[in-house]
């Protein structure tokens, strides 16, 4: 009953008119989140309940000499403290970085690490002892920025690292670049900057840890991903995995930014522990900031071959990032800033290298598109630069370099269906491409530019041999199915998903589906809510245990009509004869033949990934299932006095494979959309630091709501949405991501539509007024027309990791040190699953996010 | 979430039970209308007060009335109610437009005009909680010494954030204040001085009653326009404010003429230089060229707010540009995107 399903087999399913599928259903949560009966993390109250607040860092960079509670345990209402020594054991949501403490133990390393922890009977009174704990601290150097990380002879963040300050570096060539270098009539090179910013959700984190009997303990918590949070809590809290229970409650939103286990979800834990009673904690906006894991600041330069009918002979792509103070998910945003690279467009020789700082900063980590919203802006825009200067419309460069679908690219990513093409299509017609674009008149502009993601992480983060995504089934003579799954509902409609597969199966209504998700005592294991898996893995796994039990019912309800079973339908909440539609028994009927047939019913299904190609050291980054395609145009006004510019329009393709539901896939649009345009446009998660000879201080500037500028309904162009339909046999019903590729095009674009508004470049984002006015004025001086980075940093990436491509006869393995093949061919089925644990045990590559 | 230290709140019914309850106290007493000012920086402590007289129970410091022409305005005026009054609207349009500016809806509803010419004045180092302010070790304008602005000043730089204050200098409005000690008008342009700590002419017992807008600055004997630079179309605090005022005799040419420039000073910012520049002579491209010019120089941007300061300076010659010429009935060439409005 437990083999994994590969996604391969359901061909049959992509063709067929949905009841639910495809059809723009309301989604099962939807009255309650518009009624407010839904209940998030901070709704929850318990008898007894405390409060808890977490004392945090105001130094960027220090040693912890000593901590006094003294003067706190004198508030009333008091009730006690924690700190780091209590919970000793390191965390991080990579087994390659686990470099976080509940607490600081030994050292603070930036302003908002949390260095203590106090609660009391009130939430004013946790807060009032948190202002009166005193800790000691002897200051060290403060690294703020790339180019203080790489320097030598600072004190470093963290003791381990690539040398200095540096988290990680990693330098992989696929083929021989030279020889694509010496093909290409025009080579082209830029640099390009991607400033960090941060996910913005609605939602606070919150948590609320409810000791149970003895050495039990529940955590409640804003969370995308439950399970991760339930092993760092056994870990930590020196607990066996079955003495925690971690439920995560709806989320108001995530983004990524809840998908690492964050501090305050374990000091919660034991503080419960400790005091007997529960503790609740809701970080305010400001503590969201430091919590952050949001989007690296990216500095890039790329290197690019094309031949004069535009197509790509070769790339070298080197990206920097600044980390901040912890690893969280870094290594692998390190990678996903070059993986991706190929996916989009035939690109047959390619190498990356890239490097990620410590920083005294909040730890940076995956926002919505991992690592690929920076090199995806630096590509897009190099791209209309290249168009350009070869005398070929930017939409048709694209057009013509279309990766192959089912290919194997230069990285050994397996692709999937593409429908970029048609997205292409799609903005380029919307948007009156072929008539407006060049043609538009002075301050006013068009820009185009694509993108692709994945859909779903080919591995799991840790490594393991089981199921990515479980749901169980349970059926009864009620008629009722209750569906199990341990998904984590973000917003985004993962509920909906797993409602409807089951629905459509079972040919039932989403009324007659109950729920229970996200509860690690009561659900089968899924990854979270990360990476755009959840519709493919859950959907998938849903689909699975759904046909069991439909096999189960089919065949108690044939025996009984005396029907062949395959010509049984299920739909309209009855089981009938296709032959004689009036044959059949009502749906309810139906499960009560099954469970006297069979007793009791259950079933599972359960979902993994099919083996990805490549097999080099870091190879775990990067495949997926398939991957989604998007296309946009943004029209910009411009004005060329102040720089001020808006941008009036937006149309968007996105190569959905199937929708499960198009309303839900159109908000992800949508969604992606804004929060692109606000990274392109205002987003900074910047820091400030005072003058040297008076202060060490390096802090954030904008953490709060107010005055971190995010776009509001005003800043909000219209946007015309077009869902690209051409099911992928490896998605469930055919369907593909949606939650995070829409994003990826729209800040190039926006670059791009400047570019042809007014005829400079601004080769950074966020795009500020007085970038284009010195633009402007650099050309007006006959300078270059451009803002932006100008130079890449000297790193010396090391050892370059080098594979043959497909093309060149390679087997995905790395050349050993002499530059030939390593002798792995001959693995049989057994082999290849060698080769995929080697994938994942490598300790240097072998992990894989969002 | 950020919680309110404890503090002893009053609810008087009357002006003069105020002025009784305020008599002979000091600055931890503390007046509030709406409190989207005072409640938000006392969350975050930059604020203290131990005792919070309220306003809002005492109906005679409500309210628009017009007397001989001169409007007065009642200081516990809710926004809202400026923006939707049709006197306002028609005799003072610049004004309903600067109300209209203010924060979003929300805060308009709670927000008082009192409170919005009181407004504290704000900066990036100061507009922060307990903590945040902890690691810079305080700035000059609350318990620290260094103004991290400008190191080496010896004055505080926090910019003044009132939309109103720059329209209602414009228009020579007066501020009547109350007091135990006795009542005051004074120009509102003596009510603003040019530091960001000590930043009003008003003792911690006196209380703002009514702003009184001359008959003079009606919209059928001034022309007048106001211009707000902001990141976003809602929510957000000025960057920049022009105000500006123009009297005209019948030939056309400039009598007086007055432009306040906000969110660039500690106070709202006279253009200086601007009567022997326009009066005598007609709003043209080229009067209007060298008006902008002289704002240019009374702006004094600092790094202390949202966008890059020097930018911020060169938009200040562009709104002062773009005002005038709305002024004249010229077309506010180069306007910027409406939402920046």
């Amino acid at each position: 009953m437990a083999e994994p399903s590969d996604g391969k087999q359901r061909d049959e399913s992509l063709d067929l008119p949905g009841r639910h599928i495809g059809q723009p259903f309301r989604r099962v949560d939807g009255r309650a989140k518009v009624t407010g009966t839904t209940r998030f993390a901070d709704d929850l109250h318990f008898p007894r309940l405390c409060h808890l607040k977490l004392v945090r860092s105001t130094l960027p960079h220090a040693r912890i000499k000593a901590i006094d509670f003294s003067s706190a345990a004198d508030v009333p209402g008091y009730l006690g403290s924690l700190t780091g020594r209590q919970m000793p054991h390191p965390f991080g949501i990579l087994p390659v970085s686990e470099d976080e403490h509940a607490l600081c133990i030994e050292k603070v390393r930036y302003v908002g690490d949390p260095v203590a922890a106090v609660a009391a009977t009130s939430e004013e009174a946790a807060y009032e002892a948190a202002l009166r704990v005193e800790v000691e601290y002897e200051p060290l150097d403060t690294i703020d920025g790339i180019d203080t990380a790489l320097a030598a002879d600072l004190d470093r963040i963290h003791d381990y690292g690539d040398g200095n300050n540096i988290h990680k570096k990693v330098s992989m060539r696929f083929g021989d670049l030279e020889a694509g270098f010496a093909e290409a009539d025009l080579e082209l090179e830029d640099t390009l900057f991607y400033e960090g910013n941060t996910h913005l959700a609605m939602e606070q984190h919150a948590t609320v840890a409810v000791a149970e009997d003895e050495d039990r303990v529940t955590v409640y918590s804003s969370t995308q991903t439950p399970h991760y949070v339930h092993r760092a809590l056994a870990k930590v809290l020196e607990l066996p995995p079955s003495r925690i229970r971690v439920i995560a409650c709806s989320n108001g939103g995530g983004f990524g930014g809840k998908s690492d286990v964050f501090n305050h979800e374990i000091v919660a834990a034991k503080m419960a522990l400790e005091l007997g009673r529960p503790v609740r904690i809701t970080l305010n906006r400001e503590e969201i900031f430091y919590c952050h894991r949001g989007r690296h600041p990216t500095l890039m330069h790329l290197r690019t071959g094309f031949k004069k009918d535009g197509s790509m002979t070769a790339q070298h792509l080197r990206t920097a990032l600044d980390g901040g103070a912890y690893g969280s998910y870094g290594v692998a945003s390190t990678y996903y800033t070059g993986a991706l690279q190929t996916v989009t467009y035939d690109l047959p020789r390619y190498r990356f290298d890239g490097v990620r700082c410590f920083t005294n900063k909040p730890p940076c980590g995956p926002k919505r598109g991992h690592g690929t919203p920076q090199p995806r802006f630096g590509f897009e825009v190099h791209l209309d630069k290249a168009a350009e200067k070869l005398g070929i419309d930017p939409a048709d460069l694209r057009l013509r370099n279309l990766a192959e679908p089912g290919s194997v690219t230069a990285n050994w990513l397996q692709l999937g269906t593409i429908g970029l093409r048609r997205c292409i299509e799609a903005v380029v017609a919307g948007s009156g491409w072929r008539e407006r674009y060049g043609r538009l008149p002075h301050g006013r502009g068009l820009g185009l530019a694509c993108g692709s993601y994945l859909c779903g992480a080919g591995l799991p983060i840790y490594w393991n041999h089981m199921p990515q995504s479980g749901v169980q089934l349970k059926l009864d003579r009620s008629g009722g199915v209750a569906v199990f799954c341990g998904e984590a509902e973000i917003g985004q409609g993962s509920d909906s998903v797993l409602a409807a597969v089951v629905a459509e199966v079972l040919g039932i209504d989403l009324a007659d589906i109950r729920l229970c998700v996200a509860d690690t005592d009561l659900t089968p294991v899924d990854l979270g809510s990360y990476s755009s898996r959840v519709t493919l893995m859950v959907g998938h796994a849903a689909h699975q245990a759904a046909e069991r039990a439909r096999k189960l019912i089919a065949q108690a309800v044939a025996k009984r009509l005396e029907v062949p079973r395959e010509r049984l339908i299920f739909a309209e909440r009855r089981v009938f004869d296709a032959a004689d539609p009036e044959k059949g028994l009502s749906f309810e009927d139906a499960v009560t033949v099954a469970e006297a047939k069979w007793g009791t019913l259950g079933t599972t299904g359960s979902y993994i990934p099919p083996r990805a190609p490549g097999k080099y050291r870091g190879a775990g980054v990067g495949p997926s299932p398939t991957y989604s395609y998007s296309a946009a145009v943004v029209e910009v006004e411009v004005d060329p006095e102040t720089g001020l510019y808006r941008p009036d329009h937006v149309w968007i393709a996105h190569d959905i494979g199937r929708s499960i539901n198009p309303v839900l896939v159109l908000g992800q649009v949508e969604g992606s959309v804004y929060m692109g345009l606000g990274e392109a446009m205002m987003e900074e998660q910047a820091f400030r630091a005072l003058p040297r000879h008076l202060s060490s201080a390096l802090v954030h500037k904008t953490p709060s709501l107010l005055e971190y500028k995010s776009p509001t309904f005003h800043d909000m162009p219209p946007v015309t949405s077009y869902l690209i339909e051409d099911p992928d046999p490896q998605g469930p019903f055919g369907a593909k991501e949606v939650g995070q590729g829409p994003l990826l095009p729209v800040p190039p674009a926006l670059a791009n539509a400047i570019y042809d508004a007014v005829g400079v470049r601004i080769d950074q984002v966020p795009i500020q007024p007085q970038m284009i006015l010195k633009a402007l004025d650099e050309k007006s001086r006959g300078r270059q027309a451009r803002y932006g980075p100008k130079v890449f940093p000297e790193v010396d990436f090391g050892e370059i990791l080098r594979v043959l491509t497909p093309a060149e006869g390679g087997d995905g393995h790395a050349l050993n040190e002499h530059g030939e093949k390593k002798a792995h061919g001959m693995s049989g089925a057994d082999g290849t699953m060698s080769s995929r644990d080697e994938a994942l045990k490598d300790k240097d590559g072998a992990v894989t996010t969002k | 979430m950020l919680r309110l230290p404890p503090f002893d709140f009053y609810t008087p019914g009357s002006l003069a039970e105020v002025i009784e309850l305020l008599a002979g106290e000091g600055p931890e007493t503390r007046v509030v209308a709406g409190g989207t000012d005072l409640w938000p920086n006392m969350k975050r402590r930059h604020q203290k007060a131990e005792r919070v007289v309220s306003l809002m129970a005492i109906p005679e410091l409500a309210g628009i009335e017009g007397h001989n022409g001169e409007l007065r305005l009642g200081s516990t005026t809710i926004l809202d109610d400026i923006v939707r009054s049709r006197e306002i609207t028609e005799r003072f349009p610049a004004l309903a437009r600067a109300v209209a500016s203010i924060s979003s809806p929300p805060l308009r509803y709670m927000g008082t005009i009192g409170g919005n010419i009181c407004v504290d004045t704000r900066c990036t180092y100061y507009n922060q909680t307990e903590e945040w302010r902890r690691s810079i070790d305080y700035c000059m304008k609350e318990e620290g010494t260094i103004c991290w602005v400008a190191p080496s000043s010896p004055r505080c730089w926090a910019h003044s954030a009132s939309d109103s204050a720059p329209i209602l200098c414009a228009l020579g409005a007066r501020v009547e204040m109350v007091s135990k000690r006795g009542d005051r008008i004074l120009p509102l342009t003596d009510f603003y001085r040019d530091d960001g700590i000590d930043y009003l002419d008003k003792a911690p017992d006196e209380v703002v009653a009514r702003i009184l807008i001359p008959s003079d600055s009606d919209s059928a004997r001034c022309g007048s326009s106001f211009w707000k630079l902001r990141r976003r179309g809602s929510i957000d605090f000025a960057v920049l404010s022009v105000a500006a005022a123009v009297w005209t005799d019948d030939g056309n040419r400039v009598t007086d003429a007055r432009i306040y420039l906000g969110a660039v000073g500690s106070r709202p910012l006279p253009v200086a230089g601007l009567a022997d520049c326009l009066e005598g002579r007609l709003l043209s491209e080229e009067t209007i060229s060298e008006a902008a010019a002289l704002a240019r120089k009374t702006a004094t941007p600092m790094d202390n707010t949202d966008f890059q300061a020097q930018w911020r300076g060169v938009m200040a010659a562009r709104y002062t540009e773009a005002a005038l010429r709305e002024i004249a009935g010229l077309d506010p060439r180069g306007l910027p995107p409406q939402h920046l409005l």
